[in-house]
């Protein structure tokens, strides 16, 4: 019968269909499978290498390209692809450029298939966990893109041109970097300057003020809070370097490295309760629970509420519905009290967008100099001027009229100065961090289905649990 | 009603052959060859093609439940019972699992129950008209064409439609509520993980509804007139005639209906993906084994485990088919 499930059942036919289709071959393969399917033979014979190209390019081998087509839409990385031929004009036409959402239904047959492309942009709610890339051994090691010569400048190094932690946070155990962090964002509270200025308001410092300034905007009709309520790991934006201010660089720590009771620190109660504070006052705008992403900064920019705790990209993807004088900007976590382990303007701040190179790409040296070109100075401050936001590039800035969320977090970045904070478990355990604690705690905790205290419970039970779990790789901080 | 046949009862199978048959020429292999031979060549081809692609996978997602296989590379390693260890002690997996079962048990009586009452209502509920002593209500035939709308519409934009209409903050339903003033009704809809499978089911129903309004509607054309002139004339009202006459009639039908509702039922893949993003609702309250499976998959990289997942899908689903066949043996009217 024709009837419902077309999209649903069809696509999921088609897709175990063609998992099926590998697993054929696959099968056929079983005797040999410890070997896995390397295919070292059906790469392309590296170029000649030379001052201009210095990873030796194959320079008629064309590339494949897989950018995630989210908050920063894939504008940027055509830019440099036309740069890319440019420099290298037999690739001219030969460039495969794919833009999607899905980017794990769409690579993941590819992958297992030993066919993925040269070059991928692994991000949004379907990326691919890292931990399993890595352990599976499915990456290139990027060190000689790092030790490349940068393109601006022959006499640097890639690596001694990007921003601080961005290389660190490519690795996950032992020397090889394996991931490169296009973006840089800036994660915290973000607002509307003029709104704020409107009512003669200021950016809270202090937890309290900000319930004060909470409690001014209920009575003016105005929320305090929104967040993405279909997607509670928002909440952790601007929460977990609130956890950090409180207790520390050392909570987060143990936190990612999935200590036992990490979670029942005073510092994480402490910043459960303030937040939780917030949905008690009600001062969550009403309905936030079931919004999604746009939903709720649509909400945000059409000024229904003061906060939201968001990551830097925010600027770019509500740009359609941002007023011309919104004056968007970032603030930093408010202080608790005194007793505070970190001064007021700690954020977290960290790479994003990342790039990885296939261990199996047809021309892994095309897609890192793909990645050389966007590191320099004219690529990167395209992406500045398109989507609004850094880039791992340090500086670059120069010259660049920046728009004022971009502005803001810049100038956070730079009053930041050595209190910057990147927690970890974001990347590491991607099913823990988004499904466990944000869906499962967080987002009951805020939606005033759970109080801190069992939110703490559980997801300290969760976190125990993906310890337990031998299919989980585990990472630790060193 | 002049006779009735049982279906599904044993009837003698064996094959008397011919005591006094000529000597067949030929050795053993042409006599088989010539008696099944035919047959077998126009079989031999789909059950081939029928094995690659619809026994094969099943077998493999069989042995790749016992396998630690990421999805993400083709090197995995045999981990036996591993996978099923893991299954029976995850809580979302068996959240997951009595969803569906709930779904199973809600979804197929309320559209199925709803189809048919409609049907009757469009076919033989109306008040009796000049020259006919059985017909619909008035209008029927626009009714029929409002019911079957849903179903001309894909699910994805079926599911796109109601999660507007579900919005909490600008959405049609809160809306409507607080027009009439029930502002103290309102909720969150998709938002709430009390509320939130039940608005899934409102939107499977209402989406698959219009489909058996139809089917039913085909059925009841073919019941014979006589009968309800009969039953009038005997001074039987609505009810009586649809449970007397109209139900047993459509018992074939419906046992149909009860298959195909339980598939979707058993998926609810879509409505899911679409509608309740997270994905699988607030804390999981409308999780269910589809959607798990593809998480697992394509979000976490176990494949392994979600094809264990998926043979557990496989054995559920095995169960209700023979449920349903059980159920299903009754005698069947001829006329």
């Amino acid at each position: 019968m024709g009837s419902t499930s077309d999209f649903g059942r069809r696509d999921l036919v088609k897709r175990s269909a063609a998992l099926g289709l590998i697993a054929v071959p696959s099968l056929g393969a079983l005797s040999a499978c410890a070997s896995g399917g390397d295919s070292d033979g059906d790469k392309v014979d590296k170029g000649t290498k030379s001052e201009k190209n210095p990873l030796a390019v194959n320079e008629s081998a064309g590339l494949d390209v897989v950018i995630f087509d989210g908050g920063f839409g894939d504008a940027y990385a055509k830019d440099a692809e036309k740069e890319f031929e440019k420099r290298y004009p037999k690739t001219a036409g030969k460039i495969k450029h794919t833009a999607t959402q899905k980017i794990q239904t769409t690579l993941q047959p590819r992958f297992n298939g030993g066919t993925p492309p040269d070059l991928i942009d692994n991000s949004g709610a379907e990326q691919m966990d890292f931990g399993t890339l890595v352990g599976k051994g499915q990456l290139t090691d990027l060190t000689p893109l790092l030790d490349a010569p940068s393109i601006d400048d022959p006499s640097k190094k890639v690596r001694d041109t990007l921003r601080e932690g961005v290389v660190e946070m490519g690795r996950f155990d032992g020397k090889p970097v394996w991931v490169l962090y296009y973006a840089y964002t800036v994660y915290g509270i973000w607002y509307s300057r003029s709104l704020l200025a409107k009512h003669g308001w200021e950016y809270p410092e202090t937890w309290d003020d900000m319930l004060k300034l909470c409690k001014e905007a209920k009575k003016k009709d105005i929320a305090g809070w929104t967040y993405p309520g279909k997607y509670p790991y928002y909440l952790p934006f601007s929460l977990y370097p609130f956890i950090g201010k409180i207790g520390g660089r050392e909570v987060l720590d143990s936190i990612d490295n999935l200590e036992p009771n990490a979670w029942k620190h005073p510092a994480v109660k402490a910043a459960f309760e303030a937040y939780y504070e917030l949905y008690r006052k009600g001062y969550i705008l009403e309905g936030t629970p079931s919004q999604s992403h746009t939903e709720a900064q649509t909400d945000w920019t059409q000024g229904k509420a003061l906060f939201i705790p968001n990551g830097s990209w925010v600027e770019n993807e509500a740009k359609k519905t941002t007023p011309d004088d919104f004056q968007m900007a970032v603030g930093a976590p408010p202080s608790l009290d005194d007793g505070d382990k970190m001064p007021f303007g700690t954020i977290w701040a960290s790479g994003g967008e990342p790039f990885i190179v296939p261990k199996n790409a047809r021309n892994p040296q095309g897609g890192m100099e793909l990645l050389r070109i966007m590191l320099g100075k004219k690529s990167s401050q395209n992406f500045i001027r398109q989507v609004s936001s850094l880039t791992s590039l340090n500086g670059g800035t120069e010259g660049v009229d920046l728009p004022s969320g971009l502005a803001s977090a810049q100038e956070l970045l730079t009053k930041a100065g050595p209190n910057v904070l990147n927690p970890r478990i974001q990347d590491w355990y991607v099913g823990l961090n988004k499904q466990q604690i944000g869906i499962g705690a967080l987002g009951e905790m805020m939606a005033g289905r759970m109080t801190p205290a069992e939110a703490i419970k559980k997801i300290q039970k969760f976190a125990d649990d993906t310890a337990k779990d031998d299919s989980v790789t585990k990472y630790k901080h060193s | 009603m002049q006779q009735v046949k049982k279906v599904g009862g044993a009837e003698p199978v064996g094959r008397s052959r011919p005591a006094a048959a000529p000597a067949p020429r030929g050795n053993r292999f042409t006599r088989w060859y010539r008696k099944y031979g035919f047959v077998a060549g126009f079989l031999s081809v789909p059950l081939v093609i029928y094995a690659v692609f619809v026994i094969s996978p099943f077998v493999q997602a069989i042995y790749y439940s016992f396998t630690d296989w990421t999805g993400l590379s083709s090197d995995y390693k045999m981990v036996g019972f591993k996978n099923y260890d893991w299954l029976l002690n995850d809580d979302v997996f068996w959240k997951a699992l009595g969803h569906n079962i709930l779904l199973l048990l809600i979804l197929p009586l309320v559209t199925l129950g709803l189809g048919l009452f409609f049907a009757f209502m469009l076919n033989v509920g109306g008040r009796r008209r000049k020259n006919a002593a059985v017909a619909g209500v008035q209008g029927s035939s626009i009714y029929k064409v409002i019911y079957f709308f849903p179903q001309v519409l894909s699910i994805a934009i079926v599911a796109l439609l109601f999660q507007f209409t579900y919005n909490p903050r600008n959405g049609a339903l809160n809306a409507a509520l607080d027009a009439v003033g029930l502002d103290s009704l309102e909720q969150l809809w998709l938002g709430d993980p009390e509320l939130a499978l039940w608005c899934l089911m409102a939107v499977m129903v209402w989406s698959n509804v219009g489909f058996y309004v139809v089917l039913f509607s085909a059925a009841m054309s073919s019941i014979p007139r006589d009968f309800y002139e009969a039953a009038l004339l005997d001074g039987a009202n609505r009810i009586t005639t649809f449970f007397r006459i109209t139900l047993p009639l459509l018992w074939d039908t419906v046992q149909t209906g009860w298959i195909y509702m339980g598939i979707i039922a058993l998926d609810a893949f879509a409505v899911v993906q679409i509608m309740t993003v997270g994905p699988g609702g607030p804390a999981d309250s409308t999780q269910v084994l589809g959607l798990y499976v593809y998480t697992k998959t394509f979000r976490d990289g176990q494949a392994g485990r979600a094809t264990a997942i998926g043979v557990a899908m496989l054995v559920v689903t095995l169960i209700f088919a023979v449920i349903v066949s059980r159920l299903g043996r009754r005698e069947r009217l001829e006329y």
